[in-house]
């Protein structure tokens, strides 16, 4: 009995314990094949796209970045990833809200529209916007009478990446949303703040991690969409052609330098977006540590041990009353 | 500051036919802790948030100091709510929790800051202010919940299961803790809970409530020693049930506490007399439980003190006299 205590206590630091940890030979395969698979499935594509990219040296990857098709390629998927993503994350806040803190009627049907962008093809969620604003559309013949131009322009990019990413942010809020219950909006009611203090001060900041986390799988998946504006872009170069776009273009013209430098690019900008996750949840993890360590240091400073009260509350259990046995 | 309640009636979404506040009218005394007591699904949390403003009632009003606040909001009825999971502001320290309501009320940092501390030290937490709830035991979550909620000097203080998500030991340690920081405070409280113990301890007026309903009102021994219907019998103090028939036909239940059962070893012979036997026996620290089955062929458990029992040598497996000091009885109305 002692022995097993003196095992979990030795072990209750960092270092696993030996009573609780699996063998050493089943964490080795698992860690293995974990890594094996990550290799090939990620490590692997993502090394051959960069490989590839440079493979005739830095000018040939320069000139295929630095033309102005490619330009105007990244310039576009900027300004689209720039406008649906704060969109998503508005209204994606506000739909997990409202799912998550009443119950109206249609509410299942809603959260089921909510996933819908999900579940059907890209491709058919570019059509959708064809088949309602294109020229032979729903609006095809108001639209053009008021010559405003949706599909093969600008707008129908932005409106069918929206329509594509909607569900990242709703998703992950709303279920940060649920886990965490109403319990400390409602408390925040009672002791007088509105609705808009409860959102500012409450909700927002107890669902910023996984807001955060929806707007960047959200960037992410904006800026690399293919389908849906494939389907609407019309693929005018230096007009209406994204980056994903771009890079199918240049490889259907055998230009694979191209093609891989421009790819490279967009990895790049992948990485990018999750480099700043990761770096936000470093410094989060810094600040909460500081507070602790401040926190700490506070109480001692401002209430030395021996005049603390000798309360029965205090931290330190106290031993347990004999129940007679 | 009185609470009063009439008449109110709330019942949830698809079950509107179960009310689960079905009329209910009472009130708590000023400067008093009023226990609300029943099992679970007798409507008392849901009372609790409509005195709170958490719910909106069908039909019926609530008062609070005289004034009728029933269709007040929340936000301006001034009650202070400490919710079962203590509902801290997990991203706030310790300091920003208790300073929120005084925050949105636009008071000075320099007041909020002294304000803090005084509640700080009333609750026996100097010190902690830049704590975040995660950094707490429960027990010290729970005095800051009750810390927050007093902060903006409340009408009412409102605890929903105050202690229901602590363990044994720290709940009995804050329920006399609580009682001492009432008699510095006094608050006008409302307390829920299904712990009659906890009730009976804590509360100087006890509601009773069964099935959405009062079953009975007033201080707390009264509930105990005279007890209007068999369900506040059979609630307060785990009585023993026996029925039996009236003359007249209709079904009498007798509620004996298992205090009030006195056992004796009989000195005489016992062929002729009819006795009780000691089916289980259970030592519970200073008390001692005890099954005896009855010449009926009926259980009925039994508590004595531990020095009772070593008095009276009685052990498992005895056959023993029994006598009762005090029961009630109920007849029912109806005849069957």
């Amino acid at each position: 009995m002692s022995g097993i205590i003196a095992t979990v206590q030795a072990g209750s630091g960092r270092r696993h314990s030996e009573v609780a940890a699996e063998a050493p030979w089943v964490r080795a395969t698992l860690i293995g094949v974990a890594a094996l698979f990550l290799g090939i499935t990620v490590l692997l594509p993502v090394s051959v796209v960069f490989a590839s990219a440079f493979s005739k040296g830095f000018t040939p990857f320069w000139a295929a970045v630095s033309q102005p098709e490619t330009l105007s390629a990244i310039q576009l998927t900027l300004l689209t990833a720039g406008i649906a993503v704060p969109l998503n994350a508005v209204f994606g806040v506000a739909a997990a809200w409202l799912v998550s803190r009443y119950d109206f009627w249609g509410k299942s049907a809603l959260v089921t529209l909510i996933d819908l962008p999900f579940s059907v093809s890209p491709v058919i969620s570019g059509l959708i916007f064809v088949l309602l604003f294109g020229a032979q559309g729903l609006f095809g013949p108001w639209l053009s009478e008021h010559d405003v131009k949706i599909v093969f322009a600008v707008p129908g990019i932005v409106i069918a990446t929206t329509f594509v990413t909607f569900p990242l942010v709703a998703r992950e809020v709303l279920a940060v949303m649920q886990a965490q219950g109403s319990d400390e909006e409602e408390a925040a009611l009672t002791m007088g703040a509105s609705g808009f203090q409860i959102l500012t001060r409450i909700t927002l900041p107890k669902v910023r991690w996984g807001a955060i986390y929806g707007v960047i799988l959200c960037n992410a998946r904006a800026m690399g969409e293919f389908g849906a504006v494939s389907v609407v872009s019309g693929h005018i170069r230096g007009q209406t052609n994204t980056l994903p776009l771009h890079v199918e273009i240049l490889y259907n013209e055998y230009n694979f330098v191209g093609a891989f430098a421009v790819a490279a690019l967009l990895a790049s900008l992948a990485l990018v977006t999750l480099l700043v996750k990761k770096s936000i949840e470093l410094n989060a993890a810094l600040k909460a540590r500081r507070l602790a360590q401040r926190a700490d240091h506070d109480r001692r400073s401002l209430v030395p041990s021996s005049l603390r009260p000798a309360n029965a509350l205090h931290p330190s259990p106290a031993p347990a009353p004999n129940t007679g046995h | 500051m009185s609470v009063e309640a009439t008449h109110l009636v709330k019942s949830f979404g698809a079950r509107a036919d179960v009310a689960a506040v079905g009329g209910v009218s009472f009130s708590a005394p000023e400067g008093k802790v009023t226990a609300l007591l029943g099992p679970s699904g007798s409507g008392k949390s849901t009372l609790l948030r409509l005195i709170a403003g958490l719910e909106e009632p069908d039909s019926g009003t609530i008062r609070i100091a005289g004034g009728d606040v029933t269709s007040v909001p929340v936000r301006r009825r001034e009650v202070g709510f400490v919710f079962q999971s203590y509902a801290l502001f997990r991203h706030m320290t310790v300091r920003d929790n208790i300073a929120f309501g005084m925050e949105i009320r636009k008071a000075s940092k320099a007041a909020a800051d002294a304000r803090v501390r005084e509640l700080l030290s009333l609750i026996q937490l100097e010190g902690y202010e830049n704590r975040f709830p995660a950094q707490l035991s429960g027990g010290q979550r729970q005095r800051i919940a009750l810390a927050r909620a007093l902060a903006t000097e409340p009408k009412v203080l409102l605890l929903d299961e105050p202690f229901g998500a602590l363990d044994a030991q720290v709940r009995i340690e804050l329920r006399e803790w609580l009682s001492r920081f009432h008699e510095k405070t006094r608050v006008t409280t409302l307390l829920v809970t299904h712990d009659q113990e906890e009730a009976l301890e804590l509360s100087q007026h006890v509601v009773l409530l069964n099935g959405g309903l009062v079953a009975q009102a007033g201080a707390p021994h009264e509930l105990y020693d005279h007890p209007a219907s068999p369900f506040v019998a059979s609630f307060l103090g785990g009585a023993n049930v026996m029925r039996s028939r009236a003359q007249d036909g209709r079904e009498v239940s007798t509620f004996v506490r298992p205090h009030d059962v006195r056992l004796a070893k009989p000195q005489t012979d016992t062929s002729s007399l009819e006795l009780a036997t000691v089916e289980r026996l259970a030592r519970i620290g200073g008390n001692v439980k005890l099954t005896v089955t009855l010449p009926s062929g009926e259980p009925m458990s039994v508590q004595v003190s531990k020095l009772e029992l070593d008095q009276l040598g009685i052990s498992l497996g005895d056959r023993v006299m029994v006598d009762v000091t005090s029961a009630q009885v109920f007849v029912d109305d109806y005849a069957i």
